[in-house]
């Protein structure tokens, strides 16, 4: 084929381009993965039945905050890296402040305790069951969005991959907080920030092949 | 280049809103650049004008299918020169050439020589639109090979408008995969 011939072919009839597009469809993708996380929580595990104390839901709270932040964070690099050339003036590690603020606090809430409670806060009751919720919550979420970027046009694809994973991951735990009911800053911040940020590091390494256009 | 960059962006920013002489018009300014830019890299590692003008296409499509990705408050060449150079590094990777072999380049470069050295690539345009589904296949027929409108080829093809401008955009999508997997085999 002549390249004439497919120019005239694209250029005939153009439609017109919405320049929000890109916005609104990570928009879109972010309230589906969303949904499905929160969904998923809902009818697998439930709520977690002590709102009634001001305590749980303080903590209910700091990590939806946390989560929550993680997901609009990653979603604001995300839309830039899903454009060409988003890479080049985009620093990316912006998106890891929501970690800093909750290690932060950890430490901060460590160093005013006793020691020997050091192991149950930092443990709680079921870090296995967060450990593994997190992660298998995700893949739907994780799918969504990559689904939904990979029409659009990365150029870096192993961190366009990590910012998926890290917005999937606080997709999940937007979820999970809902059932959760271990409460205390180090048990957020270690598996919390510990399965999100593995599945931040899914992301990059499987991000050259699915994201691929 | 400066220059090339306002007008380039320009031309860019009336095919988004629906502007077909401008599109037009960047369309052959843009394969020209990307003519000159693969023949100057492959030419490097023993590759031909037919390879190159392959990519040209398949860039282009690319372009067409994802203009949306086109951030109007930021400059054009270093959106048109990612795709370019992405395209070309996911070339080298599946034909076995090493990006090592090819040298750095700037965002200028890929606008900065044109090349008007036409030769045909290696893509059937009438074998790639017989590959397509039916419903696909007769839209870009009608509004993008014929050059009926919506309306008319609504009328003609049995369809609503609505349902020509999903097929046009769903059709030429599945025409910018099947060039790239061309690519790859």
């Amino acid at each position: 084929m002549k390249t004439d011939e497919l120019i005239r072919v694209l250029s005939t009839n153009v439609e017109p381009v919405d320049r929000r597009q890109v916005v609104r469809e990570v928009a879109a993708a972010v309230v589906t993965g969303t949904a499905a996380a929160v969904g998923a929580v809902l009818v697998a595990r439930g709520i977690r039945a002590d709102l009634n104390d001001v305590w749980a839901l303080t903590f209910l709270l700091l990590k939806l905050i946390f989560a929550i932040g993680i997901v609009v964070l990653g979603s604001i690099y995300l839309i830039r890296l899903a454009r060409p050339g988003g890479e080049a003036n985009t620093t990316i590690s912006w998106a890891a402040w929501p970690f800093v603020g909750i290690t932060f606090l950890a430490a901060i809430s460590l160093a005013f305790a006793p020691l020997w409670h050091w192991h149950n806060m930092a443990m709680g009751v079921s870090w296995l069951e967060c450990l593994l919720s997190i992660p298998v919550i995700a893949i739907v979420p994780f799918a969504v969005v990559v689904w939904t970027v990979r029409r659009m046009a990365p150029t870096d694809l192993t961190r366009t991959g990590a910012l998926a994973g890290l917005v999937a991951g606080g997709m999940s735990a937007t979820g999970y907080a809902l059932h959760c009911t271990d409460d205390s800053l180090p048990f957020i911040a270690l598996w919390y920030g510990g399965t999100i940020a593995l599945c931040t590091l899914a992301g990059a390494a499987l991000g050259p092949r699915l994201l691929r256009w | 280049m400066a220059a090339n960059e306002t007008e380039l962006k320009g031309l860019m920013v009336a095919g988004l809103d629906g502007d077909a002489a401008a599109y037009r018009a960047l369309l052959d300014r843009l394969s020209r650049y990307l003519r000159s830019y693969y023949k100057s890299k492959l030419a490097r590692i023993g590759r031909g004008a037919i390879e190159a003008e392959d990519l040209v296409q398949e860039v282009l499509m690319a372009i067409h299918t994802r203009r949306h990705t086109y951030n109007p408050d930021e400059p054009f060449t270093p959106w048109m020169h990612a795709i370019a150079r992405y395209k070309l590094i996911d070339h080298l990777r599946r034909t076995q050439g090493s990006l090592a072999d090819v040298p750095l380049d700037t965002a200028g470069e890929v606008a900065a020589h044109d090349d008007h050295i036409r030769v045909e690539s290696g893509h059937d345009l009438q074998k790639l639109l017989s590959d397509l589904p039916d419903k696909m296949r007769r839209a870009i027929q009608c509004v993008k090979i014929d050059g009926l409108s919506v309306a008319e080829a609504a009328r003609r093809c049995g369809m609503s408008e609505s349902a020509v401008k999903v097929n046009v955009h769903r059709g030429l999508r599945a025409l910018a995969a099947t060039i790239a997997r061309e690519e790859r085999t």
